[in-house]
């Protein structure tokens, strides 16, 4: 398992998310108890944690899918809880999100797929614009022979490739990945991993990447979180992270790597 | 609340916390249907229109629903005739059966029919596929990229639903009287121009309108619970069963309820 070599291209000085004292609950159970986070410019942040502490909740909020019960959410500059539905849009077309499942769509072939964010945003494009921008993506995910098919022909690896192109098709400033490794074996985790990196140069993103797979998190993360108790507890490069006596999270090392 | 709890006759606490609960559970869902609805009727008029999606979805609802409509639609046309026969031949009456079968299918039998197996066929339908979209994220998905996926799956769903289950009352009817009429053919040698100038003259251009009306409001109906149920569904692939379930239970029930508004109305309309 190799670290990952910082990112020499991270703007410091540049925060594309900003989060103070982020508060949400479901019923009584209060899920994040005051997040604060920054991402930076060209940044890969890997957000670790048990499973239900709150990890895709955090990027669903980001992307305006789930409201804040307090605290503030800046997104490239725009205060998310603010936004009209209009301006939220236009947001969002700068942020790619890709999920757990991939959620492709099931009545449409990988081409119909990929269509369909351009057909509604990218309007201005002649058809041949938007076949190359189709086959760009799918080539930058190693699948450009999937183009006809449906995502039921796909495997779970591939299914993942798909709706990272998805995403990728409006080149968005932000990625937001929500366990990109889950369910896969270890070979394809491994290239995910390396797709993570290549996304993050070739179309110069800020990620964030949400996982409880420490593999992962080593491979693609300059700098990783964890959450513990619905507050991020440790900061840092993965050793740092993981130096540390607290037994929650020599735990959750011990999980991952000896049981 | 403590001196009610000792007063006699009194429901013990538990019991009515638990009523407090469901009324409060009635009237929140009472509420999440009427933004649905007013949401369709704010969304519908304004752009993007979606109408490659709304041809797609007159499709699976008009044509794809075509076989199954005919053939029950002709089986009751031949089966109403068939039964109620010799309650008119009692009565020496066998020759007002045209007018009867065309009062009854047209007025009733045609909208109800047809709007209750689009009910099972394509209210399921719709409730399934939405629902697995719910639960699979693909909403989500939609909503993320900045589509309006209540757009893009409910207004067509609704406007291919409404637009297509009148056509479908109108092919069902027609379909109706054909079986009507081979029935009628076969026992009484009635002729296909003397059965249907009979059929349309016992029916009168309110019977039209009320029967097109009708139709409409059943596809309404049927698009409308059919999104509702699977757009708000929840709990993964249960869900998506409850989804589909629901949403033939609930469309029927409202079709039988609307049916019997529309009878009462059109009935006070005929009156004047």
């Amino acid at each position: 398992m190799e670290a990952k070599q910082i990112n020499p291209n991270i703007d410091r000085s540049e925060k594309v998310i900003s989060i103070r004292g982020l508060k949400k609950a479901f019923d009584d159970f209060e899920v994040l108890r005051g997040v604060d986070l920054d991402l930076y410019k060209g940044e890969n942040l890997v957000v670790l944690g048990r499973s239900g502490t709150g990890k895709s909740v955090l990027i669903k909020i980001i992307s305006g899918l789930l409201q804040a019960d307090e605290g503030t959410v800046n997104v490239l500059g725009k205060e998310v809880s603010g936004l009209k539905p209009r301006e939220m849009d236009a947001l969002r077309l700068k942020i790619g999100f890709s999920f757990q499942n991939s959620a492709l769509y099931d009545s449409m072939t990988v081409r119909e797929n990929l269509e369909f964010p351009l057909e509604r945003h990218a309007k201005h494009m002649t058809e041949a614009e938007r076949e190359d921008t189709i086959q760009y993506v799918l080539e930058a995910v190693g699948l450009s022979q999937a183009i006809n098919q449906m995502p039921s022909e796909l495997s779970g690896g591939q299914r993942k490739r798909i709706g990272i192109a998805r995403t990728l098709i409006l080149k968005p400033d932000i990625m937001l990945y929500d366990e990109p490794t889950a369910g896969l074996d270890p070979i394809t985790c491994i290239e995910i991993n390396s797709l993570i990196n290549e996304v993050q140069e070739k179309f110069n993103t800020s990620s964030i990447i949400i996982t409880h797979d420490l593999t992962c998190a080593r491979a693609v993360g300059d700098r990783i979180v964890m959450l513990l108790d619905g507050q991020f507890q440790r900061e840092g490069t993965f050793e740092e992270v993981f130096d540390s006596n607290d037994e929650r999270v020599q735990s959750f090392y011990n999980y991952n790597f000896i049981d | 609340m403590d001196l009610d709890k000792n007063k006699p006759g009194a429901a013990p606490a538990r019991r009515r916390y638990v009523t407090t609960r469901r009324l409060d559970r009635i009237f929140v869902e009472l509420a999440k249907v009427y933004r649905f609805n007013a949401r369709f009727f704010k969304e519908v008029w304004f752009p993007p229109y979606e109408f490659r999606e709304i041809i797609k979805q007159c499709y699976e609802i008009g044509v794809r629903s075509l076989p199954l409509i005919s053939l029950t639609g002709f089986i009751i046309g031949i089966v109403f005739t068939n039964q109620s026969r010799p309650s008119l031949a009692d009565f020496g009456a066998t020759s007002l059966l045209p007018a009867l079968i065309s009062v009854a299918i047209i007025r009733a039998i045609g909208p109800l029919v047809t709007a209750l197996i689009a009910a099972g066929r394509v209210g399921s339908a719709i409730g399934a596929e939405l629902g697995s979209m719910r639960v699979t994220e693909q909403i989500d998905a939609m909503e993320v990229s900045a589509t309006n996926p209540f757009k893009f799956l409910v207004v067509t769903r609704v406007l291919a639903s409404t637009l297509m289950i009148p056509a479908l009352t109108m092919f069902t009817t027609l379909v109706s009287l054909l079986g009507g009429y081979l029935n009628v053919h076969q026992n009484e040698l009635t002729s296909l121009s003397v059965f249907f100038y009979q059929v349309f003259d016992a029916i009168t251009f309110l019977d039209i309108i009320a029967s097109s009306v009708k139709s409409v409001i059943f596809g309404f109906t049927i698009g409308m619970v059919g999104c509702y149920k699977g757009y708000n569904s929840s709990k993964g692939t249960e869900g998506v069963g409850k989804a589909a379930n629901s949403s033939v239970v609930t469309a029927m029930f409202l079709i039988f309820i609307e049916e019997l508004l529309i009878m009462q109305v059109i009935n006070t309309i005929r009156a004047f």
